[in-house]
């Protein structure tokens, strides 16, 4: 048998820096207060520009990146989990929310010490379970709860009407916080935020855009520590000069041809959030030449994407590349919503066919040759349709394994029955475990 | 006249094709009961709520995951097999992600002549949700205008506003009665009642209610009423459940559900704006948990329900998977508790294990009797 192509591979240079903005992320969380600050929690998909303008010592703590950091830590997870069990919360809910609320309920932050109370909760609304985890946080905290609703719809079809309903609720909000806060808002700190959301978000789906030269610069794997920056605060300067740090580095791979996996002969993508305590299963991928280069998770749950002028997928133009200026808060507001609601991650909640239409369009311009559908029993929100997307590329020739799972609660993933699944998925697209690939896998 | 209710309940599509027969009408399925109707009767058409069988079902495997609520699939699972073939159109007002699965599928797999999705306010406690909707009630409007090719007037608006305002006037009456010491209903004839509105032509159902109205005042019931008991859940039409709680020592008197009183429990209120006092109808009504933020709204007519139906204990019928629930009941158990009403939470699928919850049911009056006794 032919011995593959071994492509160079080297570590990202930026990779110790990304560790670092996460660490200080929560560290800055943590100490907010005593440095006169202010501190808000929600959703990674809150619209986290807005808080901005309270100032610059106001800083967030995602939950459901909190939540799967403690994923990694099967004990303590597990404990978080029972300690939301045992306040009579289902067990089949969102479990990033149990994890959050257990957490919470037990008073114990990841990163050490006391949980850390946020003085707000802001959130939007368009995942069942999201606007409930806030809700509930928020009575559990005695603090104000700020809740978009952004179910206006698929993108493709928003109107005027639609982007005001949102941002009238924006306007609201941020009355709400100058009342909770105290503070005077600052629209010239919002403005700053938007253009860094639009920037940091567009700049990741450049960098997802440059995963279709083969071999791939940067596997899945590797993608979930660099996506999640944008999860944590999109809005900041800090995270969108980190990505154009690892935009140029990555350029500057596929210039090189260096690989991220080194025996790479067939392309994936993969969806939803993995089982986070077991990403080695995409190691195990790579012992048959596998890389999955990403998935419109890791694309598109920050990464807002557009048509570019050659008919393919990629970064849509911030507002600041089409020479637009945003002098108001109104204008900073309405850029913000609309931005928000182009998200691809989004558009499923709608309309499963949406989501089939952009993973075939990633099939194609990405050059795949399968997908991997993890049923995820911990995430209603991003597993909603997907059996829809199943039958969808199928029909379309698309070559689909599913597994089942859950991302953070591990009593609902059989790790040996997923890799039996992958093994005979690598049969039927007539791949066998490359020997050398196994090796350097066992001696590192 | 009572009987009629279960009649129709059980022989519903037979009944739709022979209304779509007999006045050459459209039949539009409603997905969840935010629709608004009123516009559907304008145009002469008849909504008909999609609901599932309860029959155990095997079919919606490969079109929704397993986790999602029974509801979602034993509905879809109803056009899978074609016993809702008659549907000349399908609406869905945004709801659950589990419910707009089922509207999805069908779009894709059951195509009908006419689909409309109305981006129906997720969050109807912000004020700025009034004027968007009333703005999608106008849209949806159009649709249907353009879909039939004929324009409705304000004089059909009104019709339409009649016929489900008469209706929902109706059905209040007749839960009025579930008030007295003996209720001359079950809550099993109730749920027979209130359900079969969603999908039996209000006209006709309504000259029903007219008719039970005149004979409730008389109607004395073989049975001792027991304990009162309140429903609370979400699509929860499960006759035997409530069946077996009736023969077992408890009446249910009141309910708080989507296939009873959260449907038809607020009238619609005329304004001058009959868009926007569509829109505040469904604004307004008592919400579905998918929709109560950033408050919990909903508890305090939970409660308010319990007391004027003097309900001695509630039985909180959780559609298994159901997260919009499952996200209020452990506190909603407690704020009924702490305002002294007992509680029981079952877990529910598309059929259900009777006897164990006999047993529970059982237990559950028994504790409420023996308060009784100290």
């Amino acid at each position: 048998m032919a011995i593959p192509t071994k492509y160079p591979t080297e570590p990202l240079k930026c990779w110790p820096k990304a560790k670092e903005i996460r660490q200080q992320y929560y560290k800055d969380y943590a100490t907010a207060h005593d440095r006169g600050g202010i501190r808000w929690s929600g959703g990674a998909w809150a619209f986290d520009a807005v808080p901005m303008g309270l100032g610059d010592d106001v800083h967030v703590m995602t939950g459901e990146p909190y939540a799967a950091s403690i994923a990694f830590d099967r004990k303590f997870a597990q404990e978080c989990q029972d300690a939301t069990d045992a306040r009579g919360w289902a067990r089949d809910l969102c479990s990033y929310m149990r994890i959050y609320w257990g957490s919470m309920y037990l008073n114990r932050f990841f990163f050490g010490g006391e949980f850390p109370k946020p003085d707000f909760y802001y959130q939007t609304q368009i995942c069942c379970s999201h606007a409930k985890w806030d809700q509930e946080a928020a009575l559990y905290e005695n603090v104000p709860f700020f809740c978009i609703d952004v179910c206006v719809g698929p993108y493709e079809t928003l109107d005027e009407d639609r982007l005001n309903y949102v941002v009238k609720q924006l306007h609201d909000s941020i009355d709400g916080m100058e009342k909770t806060t105290g503070r005077k808002y600052d629209d010239e700190k919002l403005i700053a935020a938007v253009h860094n959301e639009c920037r940091s978000t567009s700049l990741w789906a450049e960098i997802c855009t440059l995963n279709k030269a083969i071999p791939a610069p940067l596997d899945e794997k590797t993608m979930f520590s660099l996506y999640v920056l944008a999860t944590l605060q999109r809005s900041s300067k800090q995270i969108g000069d980190f990505y154009e740090e690892l935009r140029d580095e990555v350029k500057d791979r596929v210039a090189r041809g260096i690989a991220a996996v080194p025996y790479e002969r067939c392309r994936i993508i993969t969806d939803t959030q993995p089982p986070w305590g077991f990403l080695k299963i995409y190691r195990y991928m790579e012992q048959f030449g596998v890389v999955s280069v990403g998935s419109l998770y890791t694309f598109g749950l920050e990464g807002i994407f557009g048509d570019q002028e050659d008919g393919s997928w990629g970064p849509r133009k911030t507002p600041q590349q089409l020479g637009i200026k945003i002098k108001t808060r109104e204008e900073a507001l309405r850029i913000t919503a609309d931005w928000n609601l182009s998200r691809p991650q989004w558009q499923h909640f709608y309309d499963p066919a949406i989501k089939t239409r952009m993973m075939l369009r990633i099939y194609n311009e990405w050059k795949l040759n399968g997908v991997i559908l993890h049923l995820n029993r911990g995430c209603e929100g991003l597993t909603v349709g997907s059996s829809e997307n199943r039958l969808g590329l199928v029909k379309a020739g698309v070559p689909v394994m599913t597994y089942e799972g859950n991302m953070a609660d591990e009593k609902e993933f059989d790790e040996r029955r997923t890799t039996s699944r992958i093994e005979s998925f690598m049969e039927t697209l007539g791949l066998e475990q490359i020997e050398a690939a196994r090796a350097a896998q066992a001696a590192s | 006249m009572i009987e009629k209710f279960k009649e129709w309940y059980e022989t519903r599509h037979a009944y739709a094709r022979q209304w779509k027969e007999r006045t050459g009408g459209k039949v539009v399925g409603t997905f969840c009961t935010y629709v608004p109707e009123e516009i559907l009767a304008a145009a002469n058409m008849l909504p008909v709520r999609i609901l599932g069988s309860h029959e155990p079902q095997d079919v919606t495997e490969p079109h929704i995951f397993g986790m999602f609520c029974p509801f979602c699939r034993d509905a879809l699972a109803q056009g899978l097999k074609g016993r809702f073939n008659y549907l000349d159109g399908v609406v869905l007002a945004h709801s659950c992600i589990h419910f707009r699965q089922t509207f999805n599928s069908w779009r894709i797999h059951l195509p009908v002549q006419f689909s409309y999705y109305i981006p129906m306010p997720n969050t109807v406690q912000t004020p700025h949700a009034r004027l968007y909707h009333t703005v999608e009630v106008e849209k949806f409007k159009k649709a249907i205008e353009e879909y039939t090719g004929r324009p409705i007037t304000e004089q059909d608006l009104d019709r339409g506003i009649e016929i489900l305002n008469r209706n929902r006037r109706l059905l209040r009456k007749v839960y009025e009665y579930r008030k007295l010491d003996h209720p001359p209903l079950t809550g099993e004839e109730a749920m027979y009642m209130a359900v079969s509105s969603q999908f039996i032509d209000k006209e006709e159902h309504s000259k029903v209610l007219e008719a039970v109205l005149k004979e409730l005042p008389e109607r004395k019931l073989p049975r001792d009423a027991g304990i009162r008991l309140m429903a609370v859940g979400s699509e929860n039409d499960d006759a035997e459940f409530f069946r077996m709680v009736e023969a077992v020592g408890g009446t249910v008197v009141i309910d708080e559900q989507c296939a009873g009183s959260r449907y038809f429990w607020n009238e619609l209120v005329p304004n001058g704006n009959r868009m926007a006092a569509i829109a505040d109808r469904y604004i307004d009504r008592p919400p579905c948990p998918v929709k109560d933020y950033p408050g919990h709204s909903r508890f305090q007519h939970v409660l308010n329900l319990a007391k004027d139906y003097r309900a001695q204990g509630a039985i909180i019928m959780q559609e298994k998977f159901c997260d919009p629930h499952e996200g209020d009941n452990p506190r909603l158990k407690k704020y009924l508790e702490d305002n002294g009403i007992p509680t029981l939470s079952l877990e529910f699928d598309s059929t259900n294990p009777l006897g164990p919850f006999r047993i529970r049911v059982e237990a559950f009056l028994e504790t409420i009797r023996g308060e009784e006794l100290f």
